[in-house]
């Protein structure tokens, strides 16, 4: 899957000129509000129509502006989610879900099974309900189980968990996880949130101002402190879960060449997760620390060390095969004689660790 | 006075204006969907000279309804020669010509109530249904009809009504025929202008209430359901 685009756009005194490509897995568009990152999603679902550009999925082309080529958002077949859930409020659950199945025709028989999308959403029980009687959860869930039962060629997905507050984020996160890992469908996800972005993208395309800023992948983009991810930089470890203790409620991670312990919410036993350390969750001592609370204390080596000039200094050190980045005080890292090579003990708080 | 059975004229009345404001709501109906939709959604030059247009019933004076109408669509009319001529269809001094008159003078009520349902569609419902490969006729029949069939209906009642109701127009447009355009409201006119007309308008006067009231209970009832199909809770 390759999908190529290219838009100019002006709106009032707003420009937008946004080049990129993305290949399969998850790309997410990252940037802060009013960036653009939804306009170009909008563009590319057939919702707005650019003034200039090229959007071209897999050799098809959707639009061209120099060859006046726009197909209708109905003949795109991209699945889209929005921020809230536009389920019809006078059709049922299942009425909802078959909606754009039903539309999809022949091109639905490539389609994963739907009694599958079901449950891998945990939405198989609702279908009889009435939208207006679901949580806001559980709506977008349906939302997300109505677009993926259209049989698309790619997910659009517009921060789809905006809306809903962090226990209701929590309850979503791991759905979403799991069409990644179990569906070979490539999702392009917009969002402002570090820790969203972290725990499902495999590359980052960042916008700021309508432009594209930076493009990499996830770990490489939200390391790097930028004024897209503001207070939320820090690291990206990937692991798989290695022992889940339910009596403690904790879980354990293996990485490479180290461990990490997080809150189990809802991880099960062998499940690959990515987990976001926010560089200024994280503690340095130089002697390994005795009596402490925290239960992370991995042992490390200081790779580098760079002052931003407000008082702060970022430090990278290499944990056995992983990196994790701390943001210490300038004032902490000079009492403390830290340069590089030298060998230290990074302190997180199991608390603190991304998996909400 | 006491005598409540019905006499063959009125019954003639009755019936006629109950076939008259059926047919003039149902064959508007069509119509003012689509001329609600192109107001509540298009953008056009000339949008606020064909709602001017479409309210012109609501504010005239009834007969100057009926006789544009008759200018129009009469014998010698330039629409109504043109549909004699080549259809066979003539509507002056005929039952079909005061359903024309009906349905011209509920128009702008049937309108104004559908216009007003779809301004409430919210348009995010309409996108979205967009996207899941619905083309516009298609998002049109299963996402906004049936959110705005609330809004038809009443508008649908309030035609009917109108019809039940109409007079000036008709009475200008076609004339007063007992059997072929004397309605309800013609009938009930005539009864008072004979002497010994009383009971008969009396009889008439009754049995128009009863049907108002039967159409405004069923219309009540009609969107209660639908409402709650929409919206629950």
């Amino acid at each position: 899957m390759t999908l190529t685009v290219e838009i100019r756009h002006r709106q009032g005194d707003f420009t937008l000129d946004v080049v990129f490509q993305s290949e399969g897995g998850v790309t997410a568009l990252f940037g802060r509000s009013g960036s653009g990152k939804t306009s170009v999603l909008r563009m590319l679902g057939g919702l707005t129509r650019p003034n200039e550009g090229r959007l071209v999925l897999d050799g098809e082309v959707l639009f061209d502006s120099a060859r006046g080529v726009s197909i209708p958002p109905h003949r795109r077949r991209f699945g889209y989610v929005f921020q809230e859930p536009r389920l019809f409020p006078h059709l049922t659950v299942r009425q909802n879900l078959f909606y754009g199945h039903w539309f999809a025709g022949r091109a639905r028989t490539g389609a994963k099974e739907p009694s599958r999308i079901l449950d891998m959403l945990g939405i198989a029980h609702l279908a009889e309900r009435r939208p207006g009687n679901l949580s806001g959860g559980e709506q977008q869930r349906v939302s997300i189980g109505r677009a993926l039962l259209s049989a698309p060629r790619m997910l659009l997905m517009d921060e789809p968990l905006s809306a809903l507050d962090e226990a209701r984020k929590a309850e979503i996160l791991p759905y979403l996880e799991r069409l990644r890992d179990e569906l070979d469908l490539p999702i392009l996800y917009v969002s402002h949130s570090v820790s969203e972005v972290a725990r499902l993208a495999d590359r980052v395309v960042v916008l700021a101002d309508g432009r594209v800023e930076a493009t990499g992948n996830a770990s490489k983009i939200l390391g790097a402190v930028s004024p897209a991810t503001g207070r939320e930089a820090g690291s990206v470890l990937s692991g798989r879960v290695t022992a889940v203790d339910a009596a403690s409620g904790l879980a354990t991670i293996g990485l490479s060449g180290t461990q990490l312990v997080v809150p189990k919410g809802a991880l099960e036993m062998g499940r690959a997760l990515r987990v976001h350390i926010p560089a200024r969750e994280v503690l340095l001592a130089t002697v390994r620390p005795q009596g402490i609370s925290a239960l992370n204390v991995l042992e490390g080596t200081i790779q580098s060390i760079s002052l931003t000039g407000d008082g702060a200094a970022d430090i990278q050190l290499a944990c056995g095969g992983e990196y994790v980045q701390a943001r210490l005080t300038a004032l902490s890292v000079q009492r403390l004689h830290m340069v590089v090579g030298m060998p230290v003990h990074a302190i997180i708080k199991t608390v603190a660790l991304g998996v909400r | 006075m006491g005598d409540l059975s019905l006499s063959a004229q009125e019954w003639a009345a009755i019936s006629l204006s109950l076939k008259v404001s059926l047919v003039a709501m149902l064959a508007s109906l069509p119509f003012g969907i689509v001329v609600a939709y192109v107001l509540a959604r298009g953008r056009f030059w000339g949008k606020s000279l064909l709602n001017g247009v479409v309210h012109l019933p609501l504010i005239l004076p009834p007969v100057v309804t009926g006789y544009v109408l008759l200018i129009l669509f009469g014998r010698r009319g330039p629409i109504g020669a043109f549909l004699a001529d080549n259809f066979g269809i003539v509507l002056s001094f005929r039952w079909t010509g005061a359903a024309l008159a009906c349905a011209v003078m509920g128009f702008p009520l049937l309108v104004r109530s559908i216009r007003l349902s779809i301004e409430a569609v919210d348009l995010k419902l309409e996108e979205a249904a967009g996207t899941l490969g619905a083309s516009r006729a298609l998002v049109f029949l299963t996402i906004t009809l049936p959110l705005i069939l609330p809004g038809v209906l009443a508008g649908m009642i309030l035609s009917f009504a109108k019809a039940m109701g109409e007079f000036g127009a008709t009475i200008t447009f076609v004339s007063n025929i007992p059997g072929e355009t004397q309605t309800l409201s013609a009938a009930i006119y005539t009864f008072t202008q004979v002497p010994g007309g009383d009971a008969g308008a009396l009889r008439l006067t009754l049995i128009a209430i009863a049907i108002s009231m039967a159409a405004l209970l069923a219309s009540e009832a009609l969107a209660h359901v639908v409402s709650k199909r929409i919206k629950p809770q």
